[in-house]
């Protein structure tokens, strides 16, 4: 379970406060406002956000202490996932080792994540040979493979085509499933959560509210959902 | 992030880049916090020891400030103000018609006028004597008509060859004015019916009264520490800088008192200029806007002044550099032995100084993004590098060491050292941007997957930081190999580097090996700046990013 805990950020004008828990295998779709704070609250999540007060527990740890690598959790940012001079194989065996010194067996698990996505024979392919499905394939074989119980996506597919985007949804929900993960995931897209997320978080006017089942949540907005839906 | 307008935060906005927000910061390493602290340390120590030197032995008392210390005081001021105003005042007839004016060769152009940042002082003014010296091809060229030769040695030489080094830099950066004139307006305006005045008034003007002023500035505090040019071209009662007064102090007379007063009033000159500058927006250092469309161009007569203006500042600059090869070229296998060694000196300085700025350069950048208060401390620092000129400081390490040390064995060390802080400013201006932007694409990144700070410097930071850092320690390679400075105040015969060695022979009008040594010169500072930046920054761009 993951656990807010009186959560509070500020930074200048900006504050944001979370008092909520999340579910283990969980799969949250995080919406709002642009500049609501859907990132700040995946920032503070995954150790890149300070917070001015509260913690935030996963299982009962706190996360707080911990810096980013070594909290249980993969994230995908919206942009500049792989790092444009390695191979696509090297930027998915950066999950396994960071210094890229892999043994044999290391070796196979790479590719058998880079199979698992679609990719195969794709391995020795700079990012900029790569298409924009391609690359977010790309990313989600590193989540595959570093197996952390969470997932963050932070908008990472929102420069894919429609098309394009529900088959990473499906991707990401096949793995989440296989993993048994907790997926939280920022969308603007009411489809998107319709179709993975049986949950949202509504991010707006400096809160985070705790989650509420989806189609009840979209089919009768509240007030500022509705105002940013339309 | 900007804030409000704290005191000192106008002195600090000439030494500091844009910066975007971090979403990340990597904690620093202590070894690199360590070698940060004593770089900055080294570059303190260098400055406010040299003045505290220079100002503890300049006595008032016995070191009187004579009729020609007032004299180069005055030139000083002079010839800086008559220099920027001249090549600003050339400079914006080329700029403009750079501007709007596209033929074959005007990349090439744009290219040559950042080449004076490379060519030796010695090597420029070798080539301005073969067009206006005694000798020289206009000389020539009167004395077909029957006109006695006009002398270049004087304030007239000084001028030329500053015009020469400055006329290029002047023009890019008013080029960059033209550049960042939104398109919107240029478009406006011919809808509009803009006639030239029109033009002039709601769009040049507006953007040269902008650029004009810092480029003036610039240019100003360049030629106050003029060294080289006046030790050739200038000299005498009528045409002596402060730099140079103070060498004369020191080489002739070895009056130490004279030289720290003299080189006191130099340094408050420089700083009185740097406060009156940093009030003033800087002009910054890219090039950019300069490759779409052209603004529609004017008639026939506007065709030919701006034809005009690029002939002749391309002939302005190249005639010179051609002459250099040209009279050289014959004499480049026969020089005397003398000038290989110093070849030899020259190289071990150029090594020393390049290693010195490489260390200062990776430590002083990594420092700035990796602490809280970074871009406060090690940003300016490294930026500012050298408040005294070259010739204060070497007078106050003189002043510091002369009776402990042999000069000429602190002449390498001293030298590289000077070299390496001189060049600081341009390497951190190129490694500084790209690296901000790598930390700001994938600092998280590595965070996320636990990077260690050695593979992240492997994997995410020297592919993009290569090309800049090469391109920074070329440029202080070649201004390392070039530079007659603080070396004169401290080698003896057989210490010489190149460029002393060439001034020597100059002043021994040698002329054949010293067209020979000015090739050979030209020669080394290119290749050193082509040969670093390649080793360094790889043959290509290696990637276009995602």
């Amino acid at each position: 379970m993951l656990e807010l805990d009186g959560l509070r950020i500020e930074q200048g004008d900006f504050r944001l406060a979370a008092d909520l828990t999340v579910a283990e295998g969980a799969r949250v779709a995080i919406m709002g406002p642009s500049g609501g704070g859907k990132s700040t609250l995946l920032g503070a999540i995954s150790g890149f956000v300070e917070l001015t007060a509260g913690s935030i527990r996963w299982q009962g740890k706190p996360l707080d202490p911990l810096p980013p690598a070594k909290r249980p959790l993969s994230i995908l940012f919206q942009d500049h996932n792989l790092l444009p001079h390695l191979s696509a194989f090297e930027n998915v065996a950066l999950g396994l080792d960071p210094n890229l010194r892999l043994s044999a067996e290391q070796r196979r698990r790479v590719e058998a994540a880079l199979d698992r996505v679609g990719l195969q024979g794709l391995g020795a392919r700079r990012p900029a040979e790569l298409s924009g499905g391609q690359i977010s394939r790309t990313g989600l074989a590193r989540v595959l493979l570093r197996a952390r119980p969470l997932i963050l996506l932070d908008e990472p597919f929102s420069a894919l085509g429609p098309a394009l985007k529900t088959d990473m949804l499906d991707l990401v929900e096949a793995i989440t499933a296989e993993q048994e993960a907790t997926l939280l995931m920022v969308t603007h897209d009411p489809a998107d959560a319709r179709r993975i997320c049986p949950e949202v978080v509504v991010v707006a006017e400096g809160r985070a509210a705790p989650p509420a089942p989806t189609a009840d949540l979209l089919d009768n907005p509240p007030p500022a959902l509705a105002a940013y839906l339309g | 992030m900007s804030t409000a307008a704290a005191p000192g935060a106008a002195a600090a906005a000439i030494v500091r880049l844009p910066a975007p927000p971090l979403p990340w910061r990597r904690p620093l390493p202590l070894a690199l916090g360590l070698a940060a602290g004593a770089v900055v340390l080294v570059l303190l120590a260098l400055n406010l020891g040299a003045l505290a030197a220079v100002g503890w032995r300049a006595d008032p008392g016995s070191a009187v400030f004579r009729a020609a210390d007032w004299a180069a005081l005055r030139f000083t001021l002079l010839q800086a103000a008559l220099s920027a105003l001249i090549s600003v005042v050339l400079a914006i007839p080329v700029a403009r018609a750079l501007a709007r004016r596209r033929f074959p060769g005007r990349g090439a152009l744009i290219v040559l006028m950042g080449a004076p940042f490379i060519l030796p002082t010695l090597v420029a003014v070798v080539g301005v004597l073969a067009v206006f010296g005694r000798a020289g091809i206009a000389n020539q060229a009167l004395a077909s008509f029957g006109i006695p030769p006009v002398s270049i040695y004087g304030l007239q030489g000084v001028l030329v060859a500053h015009v020469f080094f400055n006329l290029p830099l002047a023009t890019r950066l008013i080029l960059q004015g033209w550049g960042r004139i939104p398109a919107e307006h240029l478009r406006l305006a011919a809808s509009l019916g803009f006639d030239r005045r029109a033009m002039w008034r709601h769009v040049e003007g507006p953007m040269l009264r902008q650029v004009v002023p810092g480029a003036l500035a610039v240019i100003f505090l360049i030629c106050l520490t003029s060294f080289a040019v006046a030790l050739t071209l200038g000299g005498g009662p009528r045409a002596t800088t402060l730099e140079l007064a103070i060498y004369q102090a020191f080489r002739f007379e070895f009056d130490l008192g004279r030289a720290a007063l003299l080189a006191l009033v130099q340094a408050a000159v420089g700083i009185a200029a740097l406060l009156m500058l940093a009030r003033l927006a800087l002009p910054v250092g890219a090039l950019s806007g300069l490759d779409r469309a052209a603004p529609p161009a004017p008639g026939a007569l506007l065709r030919g002044l701006d034809g005009a203006a690029i002939v002749l500042a391309a002939a302005f600059l190249l005639v010179p550099l051609a002459l250099v090869v040209w009279r050289g070229a014959p004499h480049l296998l026969s020089l005397p032995g003398p000038v290989w060694t110093a070849v030899l000196q020259s190289l071990r300085v150029v090594a020393l100084s390049v290693t010195l700025l490489a260390l200062f350069t990776l430590a002083l950048a990594l420092a700035t993004l990796w602490t809280r208060r970074g871009a406060w401390v090690f940003e300016p620092v490294g930026l500012s590098a050298l408040v005294a000129s070259p010739m204060v400081i070497g007078t106050g390490l003189f002043i510091l060491t002369f009776p402990h040390a042999d000069p000429a064995r602190l002449a390498l060390p001293v030298t590289a050292l000077v070299n390496a802080a001189m060049a600081l400013p341009f390497a951190l201006r190129a490694v500084l941007p790209a690296l901000r932007q790598a930390e700001a694409d994938y600092a998280r990144l590595s965070a996320a997957l636990g990077l260690s700070t050695a593979a992240h410097l492997r994997l995410v930071l020297w592919p993009r930081l290569r090309r800049p850092f090469g391109f920074g320690l070329g440029l202080g390679a070649a201004l390392s190999m070039g530079d007659l400075g603080v070396i004169v105040l401290f080698a003896q015969t057989g210490g010489e580097t190149l460029p002393m060695q060439l001034h020597r022979l100059m002043g021994a009008y040698r002329t054949a090996d010293a067209a020979g040594a000015a090739l050979l010169l030209l020669i080394l500072a290119l290749g050193a700046f082509v040969l670093i930046e390649r080793l360094v920054g790889g043959k290509e761009p290696r990637h276009a990013g995602t």
